[in-house]
């Protein structure tokens, strides 16, 4: 493990534990951007620049945003300041969290997984992407701007304001 | 260079991270932001296996990612919607009084 990819993991994690435990709404939204940083940081260092760059366009921008304004839309003190901001069965989530990361740490231990690593010339460029896209993948890219027009079009509906 | 099971290890850590935030937290904005860390995590692994597999020249895992990203923008859309709906409905945002139909 190098120290760049420690401090990274360091950054990631800070922000993870800090939306699980900050009492504001506002303050986890932005821990989430935090780790989504750390996490664009980790994609430009797996040699996916395309990717982490679209993970700051997407996620730190739009996604955070979109549930910041949520979150003022839905302003609620008694939440905030009175009663914990935890559920009621936090201690089976809890245990429940821990045992799967209990059998996700044992499965990486045991599976045989490669040490060594293949040299990429260059990282993957949005040419080649673009590229694949249009021949090979190119159904999945109409589904996919299907599902996004339906989901926009549907997100729009459930939160209009019921007419008259 | 660091190895897969460095990138496997932070990826569990965030996906068990989502998970807790999911089951523990009261605020339903809080649960999406969960279940959205645990999307982020899988795709690390999709990105850590891709560049650690044998054939990194084919950029399936990306293209992966790519779509997966898109998925997860549109879960988050409507996820929103929704829970802006309930809010001017029952004017709650906790997922512990939206109970009416509980048995």
């Amino acid at each position: 493990m190098s120290l760049t990819f420690a401090i990274i993991a360091a950054i990631v994690l800070t922000g993870a534990i800090g939306l699980s435990v900050l009492r504001k709404t506002v303050h986890c939204v932005l821990s989430l951007t935090i780790v989504f940083f750390g996490l664009a940081m980790l994609y430009i260092r797996l040699d996916a620049p395309f990717l982490g760059f679209a993970l700051v366009l997407i996620y730190v921008s739009a996604v955070t945003i979109l549930i910041l304004f949520t979150v003022l839309l839905t302003r609620n003190r008694e939440i905030e300041t009175d009663v914990s901001p935890y559920s009621r069965g936090s201690i089976a989530g809890l245990i429940v969290g821990g045992s799967v990361f209990a059998g996700l740490i044992w499965m990486i231990y045991r599976a045989p997984l490669s040490r060594g690593i293949t040299e990429l010339e260059s990282p993957a460029s949005v040419k080649s992407l673009g590229e694949r896209l249009m021949t090979e993948y190119v159904l999945p890219l109409e589904v996919i701007a299907l599902l996004l027009t339906a989901a926009m079009i549907g997100a729009v509906i459930v939160a209009m304001k019921d007419p008259g | 260079m660091d190895s897969l099971s460095d990138y496997l290890l932070l990826s569990a850590l965030l996906f068990s991270l989502g998970l807790c935030v999911t089951l523990v937290r009261r605020h339903a904005i809080l649960v999406l932001i969960g279940i959205e860390l645990m999307l982020n995590a899988a795709n690390l692994n999709f990105i850590a296996f891709w560049r650690f597999g044998p054939n990194p020249e084919a950029l399936d895992g990306l293209l992966f990612v790519l779509f997966s990203l898109a998925v997860a923008a549109a879960e988050a859309a409507v996820g929103l919607a929704l829970i802006l709906a309930v809010y001017r409905r029952y004017s709650v945002t906790d997922v512990e009084n939206i109970d009416e139909l509980k048995g």
